[in-house]
């Protein structure tokens, strides 16, 4: 499961009001190298949230990322959108698992897939 | 032919054995790539080279997200069946997967999508499978989950195989209760095999940009309803055709024909294979007494 996923996810447990951002648990980590995409990545920046990106990169072992949301301007340099890059598309949680912040259930993910499925009393 | 909405539920139905037929037929694969490249062609994507964040719902084992690949967008795939998920992952797809129930809402951010497409997946809401289950009540946590993640102004198109008419209305009522504009659209709806039904949604209310687009293979008296969609058949689900007998398959068979055999020895040829030239005898059935 790529990072970008991870900023989309939010926990959906009925009765839970901000299941956004998922705490990850990381057991294996892996690196899949992807071909870099500046326009995606402008376009994505948007809707990113910056703070829940940069604690789940840092979980990940990846902290290159600024502490403090970066201005558009920023997207211009091509330092800023390798790192960037490499934090949204190309560090993979391949084991571990997704914890929702408000009632601590956890969401096991195994060999990179998420298992979202809810209980029965919890829909 | 039977429906395997009616076989058993979702997750159970596309087991390994079922998971590994469906994504090795190559007809399959082909219809796959067919109905999700006009799904693409429905979403209407602005045209301008940038890759967006889409998502399929019902991804299985990847096939129409390998199409959503091809166009360069991103994309995250949601599915139910965890042997379906299996082979996507071993077929390495680059999309991203989740394991969960659509019915059960999506679990997404709000307005962060681009796009959803979904084929041959959201008639399974209609089942009630587990006692749990009201179809009713996860049609609309699925339809209102969806509206929610998907950015404003961007569409959803869903193609579905409703088992009726009221199935059909069923599905689209509790997409316009969401807050959905949009409608069906019917594509070649005289033929009883390639007739395929897409529902075109887009989030926000009734505009210009929100008028359901043509569809294919219409002809000049098509507004009317031919309801040839009961004895449909499910093109995505063939497969129980190799479990018939072999004799009863080969009795409406008349042969292959010239046209067959002439390609066959094209594609040999460009193996490199030594084919003997093509003749006036060639594909000629051999007389009674030989």
């Amino acid at each position: 499961m790529k990072l970008l996923t991870h900023n989309m996810l939010s926990s959906n447990i009925k009765g839970v009001t901000n299941g956004f951002p998922l705490k990850i648990e990381a057991e294996k980590i892996i690196e899949r190298p992807v071909e870099i995409n500046p326009v995606f990545l402008k376009n994505m920046f948007a809707k990113l949230e910056w703070k829940p990106l940069v604690e789940a990169s840092r979980t990940m072992g990846f902290s290159e990322l600024p502490e403090d949301v970066p201005d558009m301007s920023v997207l211009d340099s091509d330092e800023f959108l390798q790192k960037f890059h490499h934090a949204l598309l190309e560090i993979h949680l391949e084991e571990g698992a997704l914890v929702c912040p408000e009632t601590g259930r956890k969401f096991p993910v195994q060999k990179g897939i998420p298992n979202m499925m809810l209980h029965e009393d919890e829909v | 032919m039977s429906r395997p909405e009616l076989q058993a539920p979702p997750e159970i139905f596309y087991d390994d054995t079922e998971a590994r037929k469906y994504t090795s037929s190559s007809r399959i694969m082909e219809i796959q790539a067919q109905l999700s490249e006009r799904a693409i062609e429905l979403l209407a994507l602005p045209d301008d080279d940038v890759p967006r964040l889409l998502l399929d719902i019902g991804c299985g084992s990847g096939l129409s997200g390998e199409t959503l690949s091809e166009y360069g967008h991103q994309w995250i795939g949601l599915d139910i069946s965890e042997s379906m998920l299996n082979i996507a992952r071993e077929r390495e797809v680059e999309g991203d997967l989740i394991l969960g129930d659509m019915g059960q809402g999506l679990g997404l951010r709000p307005g962060v999508i681009d796009g959803a497409i979904s084929i041959s997946a959201v008639q399974w809401l209609c089942n009630a499978d587990k006692s749990s289950h009201e179809p009713r009540l996860r049609l609309k946590a699925f339809f209102g989950c969806l509206y929610r993640c998907l950015a404003r102004g961007a569409r959803a198109v869903l193609q579905v195989y409703p088992e009726n008419i009221a199935q059909r209305e069923l599905i689209l009522s509790f997409a316009m209760r969401a807050g959905f504009a949009g409608g069906v659209v019917v594509d070649y709806p005289h033929s009883s095999k390639s007739r395929k039904e897409y529902l075109v949604l887009t989030c926000g209310p009734p505009s210009l940009s929100s008028a359901t687009p043509k569809a294919k293979g219409e002809d000049g008296e098509s507004c009317s309803e031919d309801d040839s969609s009961a004895d449909e058949e499910n093109p995505t689900v063939c497969i129980s055709d190799r479990h018939r007998p072999r004799k009863k398959q080969k009795v409406n068979k008349k042969g292959k024909g010239r046209n067959w055999v002439l390609k066959k020895k094209e594609q040999m040829r460009k193996k490199g294979n030594v084919v003997p030239p093509d003749t006036k005898y060639t594909a000629r059935k051999r007389k009674a007494r030989f």
